[in-house]
């Protein structure tokens, strides 16, 4: 039953996108975020879904992945949608009881919905195509400038790579716990709300005893290896642009002047 | 009465790209009272089989019955059953939550709607079962080693009053005395209780000196289930598979080989030296 939360999950396969910078994937995953938007009207949404259509395709990762996470925002896009169509104000277009559902409501709603969509999707094609090291070395060359501000740009970068390594492995163990305590007769679903979250106590102790212990081992056997930070660190396989990405840069950026200049100046 | 598996498979992640068969086509009939040794590979689908066997997870395909009924009728009480098939996983001491050992075991009996008074019966009988002193009876199960939680931890199944005990893995991580003491305190609740028990290991030298009967599985499928005796017969093709007979075994098989009249299907040490004091006397 956990095993369908597809956050950070990479797919495993050979294509250009894969093989890319990270840096230049996070670039771009921000710019098409921003491009969303900038941009006001369906032909700028066209140019981005085209733009969508296109990567997905040459990172062969099968759709079904990418759609896979839309489940977990279902409701939120729900929500979304159902206030901007009935709390924008404008020209009616019907009235049913005290609802008004306005031209600008819908216009509205169905942007809205638009921009969440291609915006998850956006976002689980940069993790499906980009390993969780990957992502965070390129993330620490990103905001390496920072260092100068004093800040821990590579410390921030390590316990991110952490965070994302541990994801899976306290999945497994939860289901590992849950299972064990149902083989002991706990119930985990029926139940008023007070009842339920009083059943979850045998489940998360050792849940977070199991954390920090997994932690602490994790800290001794980073310290016997000398671990002290990122001063003076060196990498096996240092991010070097190579010529597909200066390319890759050269679409990304002609893609954002496409967008502003339909989104803004010509409607 | 038992516990009957009539064609069972199942599929991990089926429809994905990860899509992988751990249970294929398994067949098997468990009578009461059986001391049974599960062994197999890492990966070769035993622990998804017991898994199985108290209805934690749902075959993909194919149908296990216990006492008759099939347990995935959708009117068939899941909760009894789990009481009736206990299932001790791989390092249970893991799943040790309360303030103190006791409440620890009662979380069991109390799960199934037992008044207080019986639960504590059950809890106390059970720690005693495994072994463990009054001492520690009221100190958090944190602060005990090793094996005594992994103790406290089979007691809090134990406390349930299972027909089946399900034992997966139950001496990974223990030194030699630790294992010992858990397997014999195993072997003693079985003669004492009479209840069916299902030890889940890698290891025959392990197992080779408790069970009835052995069941070996590769890659999903039954390799071998019959007594001891005769599944070291095949020694060869176990090993094949990356398992091994018990060095027993193979000492007896050199022997034979080198001229000295033994039965080679012996499988435990103090049979052996019978065995060869026997064909030196001779």
């Amino acid at each position: 039953m956990l095993r369908d939360i597809t956050l950070g999950q990479y797919y495993q396969t050979d294509s250009v996108i894969h093989r890319l910078d990270p840096r230049v994937k996070l670039v771009t995953t921000i710019c098409f975020i921003i491009s969303l938007f900038v941009v006001d009207n369906l032909i700028g949404y066209l140019i981005a879904g085209i733009f969508l259509t296109m990567v997905i395709k040459l990172s062969k990762v099968p759709l079904k992945y990418m759609l896979r996470g839309m489940k977990s925002i279902v409701f939120l896009l729900l929500i979304a949608v159902v206030f901007n169509l009935f709390l924008t104000p404008g020209e009616t277009v019907f009235t049913f009881w005290k609802i008004k559902i306005t031209m600008e409501g819908i216009r509205q709603a169905v942007f809205m919905a638009i921009r969440l969509i291609f915006l998850i999707i956006g976002s689980s094609v940069m993790t499906l195509t980009t390993t969780p090291n990957n992502l965070t070395d390129g993330m620490e060359k990103l905001l390496g400038p920072l260092k100068i501000f004093r800040v821990p740009v590579h410390e921030i970068a390590m316990m991110m790579s952490i965070a994302l390594r541990f994801i899976p492995i306290l999945l497994e163990e939860t289901d590992k716990i849950m299972k064990a305590q149902i083989a002991r007769g706990a119930d985990f679903e029926s139940g008023n709300l007070i009842k339920k979250a009083k059943s979850l106590v045998p489940l998360l102790v050792p849940l977070f005893i199991s954390a920090f212990r997994r932690a602490n081992d994790l800290a001794m056997a980073m310290e016997a290896r000398c671990y002290r930070g990122g001063d003076h660190r060196t990498k096996m396989k240092p991010l070097i642009y190579k010529k597909r990405d200066g390319l890759a840069y050269g679409v990304v950026v002609c893609y954002l002047a496409l967008c502003v200049v339909v989104g803004r100046i010509l409607l | 009465m038992s516990i009957i598996l009539d064609h069972v498979n199942y599929v991990y992640e089926a429809g994905t790209a990860m899509e992988f068969a751990a249970l294929k086509d398994i067949n098997l009939v468990i009578p009461d009272g059986q001391f049974i040794g599960l062994i197999g590979h890492t990966g070769s689908g035993k622990s998804t089989l017991v898994q199985h066997l108290n209805g934690l997870l749902a075959p993909t395909s194919g149908s296990i019955y216990y006492n008759g009924a099939d347990i995935h009728d959708s009117d068939y009480n899941k909760k009894e059953l789990r009481s009736k098939v206990g299932l001790v996983f791989q390092y249970p001491e893991h799943q040790l939550f309360e303030i103190d050992v006791f409440s620890d075991v009662c979380f069991g009996p109390k799960n199934l709607g037992l008044d207080k008074k019986e639960t504590e019966l059950r809890a106390y009988a059970a720690l005693k079962q495994v072994g463990l002193e009054d001492e520690y009876f009221y100190q958090s199960p944190f602060d005990l080693s090793g094996g005594q939680k992994r103790r406290v931890a089979i007691a809090g199944v134990l406390a349930m009053k299972p027909e089946v005990l399900i034992l997966d893995e139950p001496t990974a991580g223990l030194d030699p005395k630790g294992r010992d003491e858990i397997l014999d305190q195993i072997a003693k609740l079985r003669e004492e209780t009479g209840i069916t028990v299902i030890l889940v290991s890698h290891s025959m030298e392990d197992v080779a000196k408790y069970v009835d009967r052995i069941i070996v599985m590769n890659r999903g499928q039954v390799l071998f289930d019959n007594e001891p005796g005769e599944v070291f017969k095949h020694y060869k093709e176990l090993e094949q598979v990356g398992l091994a007979a018990p060095q027993v075994t193979y000492i007896m098989h050199e022997l034979k080989q080198r001229g000295l009249d033994v039965d080679t299907d012996i499988t435990t040490i103090a049979e052996a030296k019978n065995e060869i004091l026997k064909a030196l006397n001779k």
